[in-house]
This record gives C-alpha cells, sequence and structure tokens, in this order.
C-alpha cells in the first residue's frame, strides 16, 4: 500500500507540468521585429520576451546588469568598458560574447532603416578587449549613454542569423532574452515559446507567451474579463474602478517616464506671429495659470495620472523639487493679460484625433475660457499633424512624449536650438550651454543641479507647458504574481508566473 | 312616345398620378410610421436651440458622468455635458450627415448620368466606367480615403459619402433613361422637333424622379449610419460638437459605468434610419406602377 | 454570346486602369508625409531619408504610379512599409479570413433575409409584412460597430458563451473558428439582409402576379406550393446575381466588423493601411479587391445571360 503510493508520488513528479500559456493583449500590432529598425512602443514590449539587452532598469528607476554584469567610465568620460555575463548563448546556440556585442551595435549603427542611429550618434567605435569584455569610445562624455542602453539599442542579436538574414531579420529574429521566436500572423498574433538555455532560465515560468494586438480598448478589456488573455496592457482610466472592485483581476499602475504637454509655436515664423501666445512669453504665464492641472487630470484621465511640470514626473528621481507645479491663478492670469495689452487672445489648438488628445484639450479650452482665451481646437491626424510640427506650421499643438529612462533623452530634441524635433522652435543660448554641459558629466549630483536650473529657464520661457503624467494601467487576472511595476510599462517576464 | 333618359353614372375623377401614388403611401403603415419619425427628428434638428434644456458644450467638472436624473433627463457624459441636449443637437449632424451627403450625391450623379443614359456612345462609355471604376471600391474603403484626405471634420465627412455615394445615382438615372429614350413619345418629341434638352428636362426626368427618391431615402439612411461609422474611426464630426455617431463612440469606452451616454443616441440612430429605410421601401411600393 | 463576352472583356481594362489612378492617386494626395508617420515618434532624419529614397518620395508623383504600376504588372504589389511583409503575403493571408466571414455573414444574410421577404411579400399588408421588414431592417438601421460591441459585452462578458475577440484558423480548431466567427457573421449578415429580403421581396411581389402563378393558382394547387415551387425558383434567380455584386458592399461592412472583432481580415488590413500610411498596402488590397469584384460581376451577367432565355440568341 505505502510501495504504491511512493511510487505514485514518484510517477508524478516525472509527468511533465502542463504547458503553460501567458496571453498578453496588446494595444496594437508591433511594426518590426528587429532592434535596430523597429519604433513602438507595444514592439518594446515582444522585445522583453525576445530580446535581452546589456543593461536594464528596475522599479526604482535605477541601472541592473543584464548581458552586462558591471561597468565602468574612463577618467576623461569618452571610453564605457562593459563585462559580458559568461555562458550566455543566442537562440540559435551561437555564444554572446564581446564580437557579438560589437557587431549588434555596429549593425543599430549602419544598417540602412535603423532607428537606432541617433541614439548611439556619440559612439565612434567599439572595441573587442578580450571574449568578455567590451569597450565603446566616445567622441564625448555623454552620460545619457548607459540609459540608452537599457533600450533597443543595447540589444543584441546573433550576428551569424543576423548575417544571414540582413534587412529580412524581423522575419526571424534571434536574439538572447528568455523566449524564441515561434511565428507572427500580421495583426493577429505573435507567438514565442521558452529558451530553455537561458541564462537566468529559473525565473521564468511559461512555456509560451501569444501577444494579441487588439486596438479597441473596450473589447481588449472584454477579453480580459471573459478569461481570453491574462494580461493586458494600457486599460482605459474609466474602467479603474469596476476592476479595482473585481477580485478575480489586480491593476498595476505605473506614472509613465514621459508626459503630456502642449509645445507653443515661438519660433518667430508667420504662425507664430499670428498667435498672441506667440509672441509674449507673459500670456504664454496668463494661459498656464489659466489651468487647473489637477482638474485636468481629474476629468481628462479620471484622475489616473499626476500633475507635473517639468519633463520628467514628480515621482522621477530627476525631477527639480524646487519649482512645483502652479495652482490655478484666474485673477492674476486676467491681469498679466492687461499688462500685455492683450484683449480677447485667440489661438488654435491642434490637437491628435485620439479621444484622450481630444479630451485634454476640450478641458484646456473650456479652462482658459475663463481667463479670457477663445481656444480653437483643431483635430488632426497623427501622420498630418506630425508634418504640420515639423514644418512649424502650428500655433499650439497637444504634444505627448512616451518617455525614455534618462531626463535628457526627454530634453534635448525638443529644447536644444534648432534641433529637428524642437518644434517650438525654441533657441536660449544659456539652455543650450546648460543642456551641453548635463550630458558630459556622469556625476548624478551635477547633472541634478544642471537639470534644475534649465528646469527654471523653460518654466520663465514656456516653450513647453507640461500638464502631467498619465498612469500606465495594466491589467491581469489574479492568478498571475511576480509583476514588476517598472515605469517604463513593459512586461517583464522574468518571476512572472500562475499561482 | 316618351324618351326614356338614363342616368348616366358620374364618371368617376381623374386622379393624378401623385395622388394615387400618396394614397397607396398612406396605407402602407410602416411607411406612416417612418413618415412621422423623420418630421420629429426634423422638427428636433430645427427647433433644436429652443428645446434643448442646456448648452450641449457646457461642461461642467462636478458633473461627471452622473446617472439620469430631474435636472439631467438622460445623464450627463465623461467630462459633464448633459446628454439629452447633445441628443437633440445631435439630431442635426446626423441630419445634415444624411441629407447633404445625398444632395451631393444627386447634384453630381443625376446631370452625369442623364448625359450618359441620353447622349450614349462615347461619353457613355467614359462615364460607365468611371462609374464601374468607383463603385468597385468599397464605399466605406473610400469615404474613409476621401475623408483621411480632406482632414476630419462633419463637412468633409458629408463631402466624402456624397462623392463615395454619386456612383450608384448615376447608374441608376442612366438606367431609367435608357429605359424611358426608347418610349413612344419621347420619339414622337424629338420627330416634333423639340431641343433635347427639352426632352430631357419636360420628359425623360419625370419619369426618373420616382425611383432616385426611392434611392435618395434609402441613401440618407445610409449616409446617418455611414457618418457614425467615420466618427468610430475618428474622421466624423469633430468635438466639442454633438453627433450621434462620435457620441457613440466616446460612449463605447463607458459602456459599464455609464450605459446612458450611449443609449440615447443609439436609440436615436436607430429610430432615424429606421425611419428612413421604411419610408424609403413605402415610396417604392408606391410609386412602383405594378403594385397597384 | 462571344460577341458579348468580349465587349464585357474589352470594358474590364479600363475600368481597373482607372481604379489604380483613383486609389494611386487617394493615397498619394493624402496629407502627412508617409515618410514622416512611418518614422514615428523619433523621426530619425537618416530613417526619413532612406525611407523616402526606397520609396520613391522624391519622386513626382507621375513617375511614383510609374513605378508602382509596373510593379503590379510583373506581379509585385509591393511591401508593408510598416511590417516589412509583401503585400501579396499579406493578402494571401487575409484573404481567407475575410471570405470565410463573407461566406458564413451571407449565409445568415441568406436565411434571414430571404425568409422575410418571403413572408413579407406573401402576407403583404398583415402585421408579418411590418414584422418581417423590421426585423430585416433591424440590422441595417445599427451601426455595425455598436451592434457588434453590444453583443461582446452580453455573449463574452455577461454570458461567457462566445469569444470576445481574435481568430482561430478553422484548420487549427474548428470549433474554436467557429466560436469566434458567430458573432462577426452575424453582424455583417444582419446589415445585408434587408438588402437581401427587399430584391426577395419585389421579385416575389413581381413573380407571384404573373401569369403563370395565376395558371397554377387556377390549377387548384395549393398556396404553398405555389410560392415555394413555383413563384420561389423564379424568384431566387435576380437575387442570386444581385448578391454576387454585393461582394463590395460585405467588404465594406467587413471593414468596422473586422476591427471591432479583431479579425485579421482584408478590412482591418485597408483601415490600419490608411491610417498608418502605408500606402503600397492600401493600393494592392483595393486593386485586387477591384479585380475580383469586376470579375464577379462578369460571371453575374454571364450567368444571367446563360439562365434567361430571352437575353439568348
Amino acid at each position: 500500500m505505502r510501495f504504491a503510493r511512493i511510487a505514485a508520488l514518484a510517477l508524478a513528479a516525472t509527468l511533465p507540468v502542463a504547458a503553460q500559456t501567458l496571453r498578453v493583449g496588446l494595444g496594437e500590432d508591433p511594426d518590426v521585429l528587429d532592434p535596430s529598425m523597429a519604433r513602438t512602443f507595444v514592439g518594446r514590449i515582444v522585445f522583453a520576451s525576445l530580446c535581452d539587452k546589456l543593461v536594464d532598469l528596475d522599479e526604482n528607476m535605477k541601472i541592473v546588469p543584464m548581458l552586462a554584469t558591471s561597468w565602468e567610465w574612463s577618467a576623461d568620460g569618452k571610453a564605457l568598458t562593459m563585462k559580458l555575463r559568461p555562458n550566455v548563448l543566442f537562440h540559435d546556440g551561437e555564444k554572446l560574447d564581446a564580437a557579438a556585442v560589437k557587431y549588434s551595435i555596429e549593425r543599430h549603427k549602419t544598417i540602412a532603416g535603423s532607428n537606432r542611429k541617433g541614439e548611439l550618434a556619440p559612439v565612434t567605435s567599439v572595441d573587442v578587449i578580450d571574449p568578455l569584455t567590451v569597450r565603446f569610445n566616445l567622441s564625448g562624455p555623454f552620460a545619457p549613454l548607459i540609459a540608452v542602453l537599457t533600450d533597443r539599442a543595447g540589444m543584441i542579436v546573433s550576428p551569424k542569423a543576423a548575417q544571414a538574414l540582413g534587412e529580412k531579420f524581423n522575419t526571424k529574429p534571434v536574439c538572447a532574452g528568455p523566449f524564441k521566436f515561434v511565428e507572427r500572423v500580421a495583426q493577429d498574433r505573435i507567438v514565442v515559446e521558452r529558451f530553455p538555455q537561458y541564462w537566468n532560465k529559473g525565473a521564468i515560468h511559461f512555456d509560451k507567451v501569444v501577444y494579441l494586438p487588439i486596438v479597441d480598448a473596450t473589447v481588449r478589456l472584454a477579453n480580459l474579463k471573459s478569461g481570453q488573455l491574462d494580461f493586458i496592457e494600457r486599460m482605459a482610466p474609466s474602467d479603474v474602478p469596476a476592476m479595482k472592485g473585481d477580485r478575480r483581476f489586480r491593476i498595476t499602475q505605473a506614472v509613465e517616464l514621459g508626459y503630456q504637454g502642449i509645445t507653443i509655436n515661438i519660433s518667430g515664423n508667420e504662425h507664430s506671429q499670428k498667435n498672441p501666445l506667440g509672441k509674449d512669453a507673459r500670456v504664454r504665464e496668463a494661459f498656464e495659470l489659466s489651468l487647473d492641472r489637477d482638474a485636468i487630470v481629474q476629468v481628462a484621465q479620471d484622475g489616473e495620472g499626476l500633475v507635473g511640470n517639468q519633463w520628467v514626473s514628480p515621482k522621477n528621481p530627476w525631477y527639480a523639487k524646487s519649482l512645483p507645479p502652479p495652482k490655478r491663478d484666474v485673477a492674476r492670469a486676467k491681469a498679466l493679460l492687461k499688462e500685455a495689452g492683450v484683449t480677447n487672445p485667440s489661438f488654435t489648438l491642434m490637437a491628435g484625433t485620439t479621444s484622450d488628445a481630444q479630451r485634454v484639450a476640450q478641458v484646456v479650452q473650456a479652462m482658459a475660457k475663463d481667463a479670457g482665451f477663445d481656444v480653437k481646437i483643431q483635430a488632426t491626424e497623427f501622420a498630418t499633424a506630425l508634418k504640420l510640427a515639423d514644418q512649424g506650421q502650428f500655433e499650439a499643438f497637444v504634444l505627448a512624449w512616451s518617455g525614455r529612462p534618462d531626463p535628457d533623452t526627454n530634453l534635448y530634441q525638443f529644447i536644444f536650438c534648432k534641433q529637428p524635433q524642437n518644434n517650438a522652435g525654441y533657441c536660449n543660448p544659456q539652455v543650450d550651454a546648460l543642456l551641453t554641459q548635463e550630458r558630459v558629466t556622469n556625476d548624478a549630483a551635477a547633472r541634478a543641479k544642471l537639470f534644475e536650473q534649465i528646469a527654471a529657464q523653460v518654466h520663465k520661457d514656456r516653450p513647453i507647458i507640461y500638464l502631467f503624467h498619465r498612469h500606465w494601467i495594466s491589467a491581469y487576472t489574479a492568478k498571475l504574481s511576480g509583476l514588476k511595476p517598472v515605469p517604463d510599462a513593459l512586461v517583464r517576464l522574468q518571476d512572472l508566473k500562475f499561482n | 312616345m316618351a324618351a326614356i333618359t338614363v342616368p348616366l353614372a358620374a364618371a368617376p375623377r381623374e386622379d393624378s398620378p401623385t395622388r394615387r401614388a400618396l394614397r397607396r403611401l398612406a396605407r402602407r403603415r410602416g411607411a406612416v410610421v417612418g413618415l412621422f419619425l423623420v418630421a420629429f427628428f426634423v422638427l428636433l434638428a430645427l427647433f433644436a436651440p429652443w428645446i434643448a434644456p442646456y448648452d450641449p458644450v457646457a461642461t461642467s467638472w462636478s458633473l461627471v458622468r452622473k446617472a439620469p436624473s430631474a435636472q439631467h433627463w438622460f445623464g450627463t457624459d465623461e467630462i459633464g455635458r448633459d446628454v439629452l441636449a447633445r441628443v437633440i443637437w445631435g439630431a442635426r449632424a446626423s441630419l445634415l450627415a444624411g441629407v447633404v451627403s445625398v444632395c451631393i450625391s444627386l447634384a453630381i450623379g443625376v446631370p452625369i448620368g442623364l448625359a450618359a443614359g441620353y447622349l450614349g456612345r462615347w461619353i457613355d462609355m467614359v462615364i460607365s466606367r468611371f462609374t464601374d471604376a468607383m463603385l468597385a471600391c468599397p464605399f466605406l474603403i473610400l469615404a474613409i480615403a476621401l475623408a483621411a484626405f480632406l482632414g476630419p471634420s462633419l463637412t468633409n465627412a458629408m463631402i466624402a459619402i456624397g462623392i463615395a455615394a454619386t456612383p450608384a445615382f448615376i447608374r441608376l438615372t442612366r438606367a431609367q433613361v435608357l429605359a424611358v429614350k426608347v418610349e413612344d413619345y419621347v420619339e414622337a418629341a424629338r420627330a416634333v422637333g423639340n431641343s433635347h434638352l427639352r426632352i430631357v428636362l419636360r420628359h425623360i426626368l419625370p419619369n426618373v424622379v420616382p425611383p432616385l427618391i426611392v434611392q435618395a431615402t434609402l441613401a440618407i439612411a445610409a449616409a446617418v449610419i455611414a457618418e457614425a461609422s467615420l466618427s468610430f474611426l475618428g474622421l466624423g464630426q469633430q468635438p466639442p460638437a454633438p453627433s450621434w455617431g462620435s457620441m457613440l463612440n466616446t460612449a463605447k469606452n463607458y459602456v459599464e459605468n455609464a450605459p446612458w451616454m450611449a443609449v440615447w443616441p443609439g436609440l436615436s440612430i436607430f429610430l432615424l434610419v429606421l425611419s428612413f429605410n421604411l419610408l424609403g421601401d413605402g415610396l417604392r411600393d408606391a410609386l412602383d406602377p405594378r403594385h397597384s | 454570346m462571344g460577341r458579348f463576352l468580349a465587349h464585357r472583356l474589352a470594358a474590364i481594362v479600363p475600368t481597373l486602369f482607372l481604379v489604380s489612378v483613383l486609389i494611386f492617386g487617394l493615397q498619394q494626395l493624402l496629407p502627412g508625409d508617409p515618410a514622416l508617420a512611418i518614422a514615428g515618434e523619433d523621426r530619425d532624419e537618416s530613417v526619413v531619408q532612406h525611407l523616402r529614397e526606397k520609396f520613391h518620395l522624391n519622386d513626382p508623383i507621375p513617375v511614383r504610379y510609374g513605378y508602382w504600376i509596373r510593379d503590379v504588372l510583373h506581379g509585385n504589389l509591393g511591401e508593408s512599409v510598416r511590417i516589412q511583409k509583401p503585400v501579396t503575403e499579406l493578402i494571401l493571408e487575409k484573404l481567407p479570413v475575410t471570405i470565410e466571414l463573407a461566406t458564413l455573414a451571407m449565409f445568415f444574410a441568406l436565411v434571414i433575409g430571404i425568409t422575410a421577404g418571403i413572408v413579407s411579400a406573401v402576407f403583404k399588408g398583415t402585421p408579418f409584412d411590418y414584422l418581417a421588414n423590421v426585423v430585416a431592417l433591424w440590422g441595417l438601421s445599427t451601426p455595425n460597430f455598436w451592434l457588434g460591441i453590444l453583443l461582446i459585452l452580453l455573449f463574452s462578458v455577461q454570458l461567457g458563451w462566445l469569444p470576445a475577440s481574435g481568430y482561430v484558423s478553422p484548420f487549427e480548431d474548428l470549433k474554436a473558428n467557429l466560436a469566434s466567427m458567430v458573432m462577426p457573421a452575424f453582424v455583417l449578415g444582419n446589415a445585408f439582409a434587408a438588402v437581401l429580403m427587399r430584391h426577395t421581396r419585389s421579385a416575389m411581389l413581381q413573380v407571384l402576379s404573373a401569369d403563370y402563378v395565376r395558371t397554377a393558382r387556377a390549377k387548384g394547387l395549393e398556396e404553398r406550393v405555389v410560392v415555394l415551387r413555383h413563384a420561389l425558383r423564379n424568384a431566387l434567380v435576380p437575387v442570386i446575381t444581385l448578391g454576387a455584386l454585393e461582394f463590395g458592399a460585405l467588404l465594406s461592412g467587413a471593414v468596422l466588423t473586422e476591427q471591432v472583432f479583431s479579425i485579421p481580415g482584408f478590412g482591418k488590413l485597408i483601415v490600419d493601411a490608411v491610417f498608418n500610411r502605408d500606402y503600397l498596402v492600401v493600393q494592392g488590397v483595393v486593386l485586387f479587391t477591384a479585380t475580383v469584384y469586376v470579375t464577379l460581376n462578369l460571371l453575374a451577367d454571364l450567368a444571367y445571360f446563360l439562365v434567361n432565355p430571352r437575353m439568348r440568341g
């Protein structure tokens, strides 16, 4: 009898565990699955399972080892030496060594259509010191580089596969992540399966992950509730109260790395001249004072957001605490307008056709009215809006930025004189000098001080009025545990499992 | 011999075809219901400024998504606007979307169809190829592409829908002209020496009108749905101005916490479109001489 | 008949040419730079330049049209800029899905529409007539995206009977495939049922008053036999030929239905492509659809020609 029981237990122990599949609902279909060419946010969610990077981000925005175990800057800041993790294999069985890193970085920099060129611009060359040590040589000190390597620029691809497939690498990507690529049906699904030789295999508890793009938020949520999905990214804020009360599901809210704001055309061109905001900083100040940021977050995002006034959120370690968000002051706004000699200020606010952007625009419109502003909302489709913004053919634009780990990448390209994405047309030599300085020093305290100074000046000039930071809301079945709410809102598979 | 006068029965008065058609229409209850509903919505749209209890674009932060109550019979929407007022004003947008689009289609389609049918030969061939080409592209795709091209707004949506619906009217007009062209009285009119224009206007056009009326009525119904569809994709009436289609589009995100936001515009679209459909079907029966 | 066929075939070429010009023009004239739209948020200058060169965006419009048509005539419809997959591959992937959806929708439409049409014609003027009318018109009177969402909330979330969205290939799992197609096919077929009802009703009414029906009635045949055997058979011919032609309308309806139910078919492909400025996809798919439509038209004409003895000879 006892023998039978022991035999049964022994048998059960040898039986394979039922295949565990995680089904993730995405807000849109990713673009190309090639780390060099990809540019969508949802693509990064898929990469989190396919491609490991040199370094990663943790919940507290600290940079932690991944494929690289340690790193150090040279004294002059022009070289970054990284030590790689030993015994890491690509999905095709090849070894991940310094040569592979060199190949990947060069691929990011040179392949036609690569979106990583700008990110890796300061890197002039990569040297292989020994099979597990690699050195990045820079044209000049560039503090944000480490943060850049936590994203797609830091993803290492198998040289053998990349050489064989060339530009078609995205049809069968081969990296060093916990899962390997199985298949992709455009606009339908992306399937990946467990890579048995993953270096951190102990942390992986799924055999398969299926990513399903479902554009309509209502339908995506319906799928979660009916049990066809285990996880959805980007739930609508209005669904939060109902889901919070539902014991079958959990939600996490992470403050986004980016911001929601209004970019104002102060370039001096004809559109900015038409626009009272574009001509006089006092009018811009009056406009900002007419806005009640708390109410904007409340109404436009159902309270799911954090009020802000800088390019990083108040929860971000890089936020300048000496400059808190201003409160609404309609009286002062009216006084400023009078002082500037402007009666009946009116301008056109360009906003995307998504309901989020429209809601923000409408709330802003209604609020600014109290101070005397007549705001006309111009709903513009995304592709058209980008073109108009780049050509400076707008007066004000509700523009969001998805955000990057390093504050410089939330700021530089929008504020530095004549940068292609500086849609406001802002040009302030002192700010430019400060920006150049903060990029070249690795001393976090020194950088923080510089950012504080930049914040003060940008706040005075107001080329961009930063309004708030959204919550990235993910919802998942209560059967899942181990989710780490990192502010970049990616779904990391390590330590995630069904109870 | 006494003259016997047999009183003749009074000859029945000759009814005009229009009078007969109207009577046939009145007999179909579905069409009458449709007519009344259409009239109701038209009145609603016309008198919106006086009927609506609130300003449809007046927002109120404290009244976000409140359930129907005595102050707000249909509740409030996601930024505190009164739903009833928006439904009433939305009737304007939806009716305009339907009627103006079809007017555009008629204004472009009928003359072209007349030309194709009456003048024939190579003009007909060219026009027919164009029409075939447009009809070969799925209607909504054409409307979406046009609306995206023109830019998102109610006016552009109307133009897009109107243009996309034109080929159907060209075809219909042309087919009618071809059928009527060979009738005796048309040949006679030509023999007598009437100018082409006179023939078209006096003899052909009146015969084309009945099926056009039917088609136009049904097309209005389809245009209202098309506007709602374009709004679903962000290409129709832009906020804050209300239209039932864009109200539905926003409301679908709140179906579970604020169903009243969706119920009323949804019901209104349904009733309006249904009534145009019923009216159109009734008109078809009434105007078709075979169904007397 | 040979002349008739040749005539119709000759008409196809200019039609398709015009379609290509029409859809090319619409896409190219869309505001907004496709290279910018595709380059996305980062808008790296080198990427934008690379895209411009790759897709000849710096050339004048007629030249671009020439490149495209040349490729089309060689069987190359280009590739999707967004996911870098050949358009022909995308079409072959998505077509079966939409065909299955359209077929199932047609099934629903035929069942609802023809039944309603028969009832409406036979019981003309009675409450059954109006009821049949309203049932068939109901689908046409509700925006299909709206109906879809309501059905999802009822059958998937509340009752849990059907999957909310998505698609499973019938070769993988037939039961799951049908489960995922039921609601979208119903939504799509619903709208079309009204059209079929109208055709059936008018055809039936015409036929019911025709001579041979009166003869059958005079012969003393039961009304049901008259209806089903004599009238219906003749009424169905124009209904079915018209049905084939409404393929384009079905695809129109599929656009939003596929969006709501996340069915990876043609409609979804086109809409996403329009908004992503993936114009090669839009052009290729529309050209393909137009060709199919024109061919179906021709076949329907041929069928009508063959079936209708008066037109032959």
